[in-house]
Parts: C-alpha cells; structure tokens; sequence
C-alpha cells in the first residue's frame, strides 16, 4: 500500500484569483558595460584557482529526547494461521499447506530462492569463508589511542528537591549502584527534602531498582563485599542502619541514637572478619566507632581521635575518611577535618597507643583517603586543592603531589586494575584521570562531566567504569577507554621503581633537615654558652630585611660600576682595525 | 512443482545440510525436512529476525532491500532467502 499525503483547502481560502495575461516585452533596465571602471583593476593572468569536485558534507549530532524503554518477553507458540483453520486439527494444517504448494507464485519464488541458496551452501562447502587467518600471531600492539571516556547513563535524582550525592557504592558483582543521597550543606536542606536513597540498575535509568528508607538522610553507604544483598550505611544524625534488600526497603536494624556519632557519619567501611558482619565508623565528632551489625544497639569498641591520646573529646580531631585495608587488618588510616592524616593500629593495648601516628599534609579536610591497591605502603589523600601521594615510613611530607588546582578537589581513588592511574573529581564538575608514569604534572585526562559540583567518585572493580556524583543528584555513569584500563606489562616495575626513588628522596631531605636544624642547635648552644648577651640564633625580621636591603645595593652598586667600566674599553678600540 | 521438489532435493543432498524449513510470510511453516516443535520454534525466531534485518536495511537506504541473511553460530549455520513472499531457511554444518 502507498503511503500518501493529501493536502486539501478550499478554493475559496485562496484568496483573490489572479488573472493572467500577455504584455510585450517592456526593457526596465540597460545597463551598459563601462570600460573605465576596468582601471580600478589590474588584471592578473595566469590565475592560480584551486577547485576540488566533492561533495559537500556537514556533520551535524543531534540527541533525542529521553526515551524510556521497556523490555519483556513474547512467547511465540505457532505461526500465524489463518482464522479458519485450527492449527490443532492436523488435516487441515495439511489441507492449506497442500494447497500454498501448488500456489503458482510459491513454485517461481522457490525456484529463484533455491539457487540462490545452493550457490551460498556450495559457498560453505569449497571454503571456510570465515576462516581465521594468522591466528596465531602475537597480538598487535594496538596503536596508542588517546585516553578518552564516555558517559554512558544518568541517574538523576527523581525527587523534587535535588540533593547531593554523597557516596556511592558498586555491588560486588557490579550490576548495580547505590547511592546516598543527602544535603550536606550546613542547615541547607529543606523540610520537603526526601530521605530516601537508592539503588539502581545500570541499565534501567528512568527508574531506581529499589529505595531505602532511612530515618535521616543518608551520607554513606557500602555494600557488604561478602554478602551482595547487604548494605550498611551511616545516617546525617550519626546513626548507622542495616539493609537486606531482600527484606524491603526500611532498615532491618537501626543503631540507636544515645550510642552512636553526634555528628554525620561520613564513612562507613566493613571488616574482614569471620563473621562477615564488622562494619566500623567514622564521623566528625572525632570518635571511630566499630559495630557488630546484628546488634547496633551499641558500638562493640570506641576511638577517639585525640592526637595528645588522651580520649578527650574536646580536643579530638573530626573524621572526614576512613581507610582499611584487608592485606593489613589490624592498621586503618583516618582522615581529619584538620588536614591530618592519622594512622591507628586496632590491636593495641591500651587506647594511648592507639594512635601511632598523624602525617600532617594538607590545608582543608582530607576528604578522600585510599591506599594504592598494589603497593599498599603507599596511599593518596586529596585534600585542599591538591591530591597527595605517601609513603607510610614518611612522616614529614607527601612523596609525590599534584600542582594546586583552580578548585576544590573532593574525592579521589585509585584504579582497581591499573597501579599508577587514579581518579579525582572537583568542585568545578569535573573529573580527572591522572597517570603518574605518564604525565605528573597534569591529568592524562581531564573531563567535564556536568556544570555542578562533583561530590563522590567510585570505580567499579573491574577499572572500566565509573560513577561521579554530583550537587544535584545526578550520578553519571561512564566508560573509561581501554588504555587507561588495561594492565600493562612494565606497570608494577616502574610504579614501584617511582615509587622508591621518591621516597628516598624523602628520606634524604627529612635526613638533611635533621642535620641543619641539630647543627643549628649545637651552634646556638655554644654561642650561647661564649657571649650570653649575644643573639646570633635569633634574627628578628626587621634585621633580615635590612640585611637583605645593604646586600642588595651593595650587589647593584657593583654592577652599576661593572658596567661602567666595560663601556670604557669599547670606545678606546673602536679605531683598531680588527683583520 | 516437480522442480520445487527437485531443487529441494537437490539442496538436501548437498554436503552438511541438516534441515530446509519453508516459511510464508505469516510465520507458517510450509514444508519442512525437520521435526514440527524445532520447525515451529526456527519459524516464529527467524519470522521475526528477518522483518527486523529487512527493516533496518530499508530505514538506512529506503532503495536497498535485504537479499540474503547468515547467522553464523558456534554449531551450525543457519541461511535465510527472504522473497515477498516466502522464506527458505537452510541449517547447515559448514564443513572445514
């Protein structure tokens, strides 16, 4: 059947008919060629024009509007017999069939058909036509394309009220996504804001998978890597609740509120234990706590991030990132508000020695901590507008730190599979992929993802995806190209080749420093000891900055007069014939 | 019709062919080499893949038209001949 479009109007919509008729020519306009208007000219011959016979093309992308899609099954059981004809009753199924074959069209078409397919079954037969050739080969290096990554889906915030997304967490098997969702600006959120989080599938966009309902928004959340249908997170009112998505969406258990954090719970991580049911917290309040998930009516052990250890809590440090690392079990870094990284050991014996050290790094809370996942002595803290790299044995600085940036970086990890690549989102929307044996002053890649702040970074294990989260609930998925993803040879070699020379040249500056300053001291002692009114160690700034001043005009004096004197010489050679 | 039969035969014989399936453009399965319930099942699948193939050649070139469809498997191959008509859908195991 033709598809066709009919136009119809009424004759008398057209308006006034228009009557024709015949004129002879009439000349309107003559204008002659002017010859003197050729001297405004010059005339150029030969003429060099290059012309080239193509096609025009324009490219042009256009994207379409949200299409939401639906997928289901169809059971297909027996062809399309006519109404007539009961496909059960066998005599009749046979009576049309005898009937089509002696059909007039059937016979032609089969004829036409059956060659055509004889020529492609003997096809199969003489060769294999998909033969593989130079299967064994060595794999083609593949020429180094440019790292790039491409946004596969957004998840947004079906709510009202946009709030940020504050952590994310991949399902161990990696089909699906959790998300907090809360407002994390001070006093910011509003009273309609919803409460609830979700978990998506990452192929269905439109629609989260399934929503969990918290008593108080939710700041983080982890799925247990050991059982997938378990999830903890920690609350904006400092309490922790339990999931089982089997069970629904309200939480199977809530900490109660006396006995846990005063202060959101910014990070929740599980434990490798035999029980499987370890989670531990830290918030900024300054306390960690750690809890047996089947009994969160109170935290099975408490610590305070007390530098003086003491356990004071006035004095204690805000926890903003928290780190354990399964290698190490009884070792967990924490990351302050303050700018101090703090590292604990779980096992100690008395709560004062809790806390064995504190690496002092950044200006602004340290809002993302992780050790590399294959050298586990070093771990990347990001923080202020700088993401730093350290060595556990370096107390005084970073070994390895990226130039300051133009905004505020807030969180950072490294990628699962390849050891020098890691990921760090900022203020500005975007996202970056920094490879240190590559390039260590910028990022390999640097991307905009979306025009508001991004707050929370994951990888999935398998290094190819990635989930950012933004300020207004957005979460994008994207793919990240094979070169960044993939392990190369030489990786571990080389990471850990950088990753000694720079902390020896750490090691060598702190030895240094500690030389100067005892030198100094012994010095100080002794001129001490000979002038006592003397000050020598002690120069105020006023002294140095009029020290500085007599040095500088003394040094221009004497190159003023340097000068002066090399004019001299010139002019007296000026009449010496040089040959 | 003796040559419809002929060539069929022909076909048939040919090195590998395991079934011929004849299919009219309803999905209903006219002639057949194998049992009904794999003749049933091969019918409804390509009935469907075929107007899927057919489509998506027309809608990047509305003057192209799909002339032959391999599905090439791990087992087997499976051939189709579209007509306006009818299908002819060929299994065979290409030897190598």
């Amino acid at each position: 059947m033709e598809i066709v479009h009919v136009y119809t109007r009424l004759r008398g919509e057209f308006g006034r008919q228009c009557l024709f008729s015949d004129r002879p020519a009439e000349l309107l306009v003559d204008v002659p060629p002017d010859p003197r208007l050729a001297q405004d000219f010059i005339q150029k011959n030969p003429r060099d024009q290059a012309l080239q016979a193509c096609r025009d093309m324009s490219e042009h992308q256009v994207n379409t509007e949200r299409f939401e899609s639906d997928s289901c099954g169809i059971n297909h059981v027996e062809g399309g017999w006519p109404k007539d004809i009961n496909p059960q009753e066998m005599e009749q199924t046979i009576r049309y069939r005898k009937k089509v074959e002696k059909d007039e069209s059937y016979v032609n078409s089969l004829l036409t058909l059956g060659s055509v397919m004889e020529h492609c079954i003997r096809q199969n037969n003489a060769v294999d036509i998909y033969q593989e050739y130079f299967e064994d080969e060595d794999e083609v290096e593949e020429s180094p394309e440019p790292p790039s990554a491409k946004t596969i889906n957004v998840f947004r915030d079906p709510n009202e009220v946009k709030r940020t997304v504050s952590c994310l967490s991949w399902h161990p098997d990696g089909g699906k996504l959790a998300a907090a969702y809360s407002c994390l600006q001070f006093q910011r959120s509003s009273r309609d804001m919803s409460l609830d989080s979700y978990i998506w599938d990452i192929e269905n966009p439109n629609r989260p998978e399934l929503t969990l309902k918290p008593a108080s928004p939710l700041v983080c959340l982890e799925y247990n890597p050991k059982d997938s249908h378990t999830l903890v997170g920690g609350a904006y009112n400092g309490q922790i609740a339990y999931w089982d998505t089997r069970r629904g969406s309200q939480p199977v258990e809530t900490s109660s509120v006396e006995q846990s954090h005063r202060d959101p719970v910014y990070k929740i991580i599980w434990l490798q234990s035999k029980t499987g049911t370890d989670v531990f917290s830290a918030s900024t309040d300054g306390q960690v706590l750690w809890w047996d998930v089947r009994r969160l009516s109170e935290p099975t052990e408490r610590l305070v991030l007390d530098l003086s250890r003491e356990g004071n809590l006035d004095r204690a440090l805000g926890a903003v990132s928290l780190e354990f690392e399964s290698t190490m079990p009884t070792k967990f870094l924490v990351g302050t508000e303050q700018g101090v990284v703090v590292s604990c050991n779980r096992k100690a014996k008395t709560p004062a020695e809790k806390i064995v050290c504190s690496y002092d790094g950044h200006h602004g809370p340290v809002y993302a901590l992780q050790r590399n996942p294959f050298f586990p002595k070093n771990f990347l803290t990001v923080g202020d507008w700088t993401a730093r790299i350290w060595s556990e044995d370096i107390r005084d600085s970073a070994i390895m730190w990226t130039k300051y940036q133009t905004s505020y970086l807030m969180d950072a990890c490294w990628s699962p599979v390849r050891p020098s690549v890691f990921f760090t989102v900022k203020m500005d929307g975007v996202l970056d992929v920094w490879d240190i044996l590559f390039k260590q002053n910028d990022p390999t890649l640097s991307l905009k993802v979306c025009d508001e702040a991004l707050y929370s970074l994951r990888l999935q294990d398998n290094g190819r995806l990635v989930a950012c989260g933004s300020q207004q609930g957005g979460a994008t998925l994207l793919e990240i190209s094979s070169g960044l993803s993939t392990l190369q040879k030489n990786d571990k070699s080389l990471l850990a080749a950088m990753f000694e020379r720079e902390t020896k040249r750490e090691k060598v500056l702190e030895a240094r420093q500690r030389e100067i300053r005892l030198k100094e001291r012994s010095r100080s002692e002794q001129s001490r000891e000979g002038e006592p009114g003397r000050e020598d160690a002690d120069h105020g700034p006023d002294q140095l900055i009029a020290k500085a001043q007599e040095d500088f005009y003394v040094v221009t004096e004497m190159e003023r007069r340097r000068r002066d004197a090399n004019q001299q010489p010139p002019t007296e050679l000026e009449d010496v014939d040089v040959t | 019709m003796a040559e419809v039969e002929e060539t069929l035969k022909r076909i048939q014989s040919q090195n590998g062919v395991q079934g011929i399936i004849i299919v009219n453009t309803e999905g209903i399965p006219i002639k057949t080499t194998l049992d009904n319930a794999s003749t049933v099942q091969y019918a409804g699948l390509i009935h469907q893949l075929v107007m899927k193939a057919r489509s998506t050649v027309r809608d990047i070139d509305p003057q192209n038209d799909l002339t032959f469809l391999r599905v090439r498997s791990k087992k087997n191959e499976i051939m189709i001949a579209p007509d306006k008509d009818y299908f002819l859908i060929v299994i065979q195991n290409p030897s190598d």
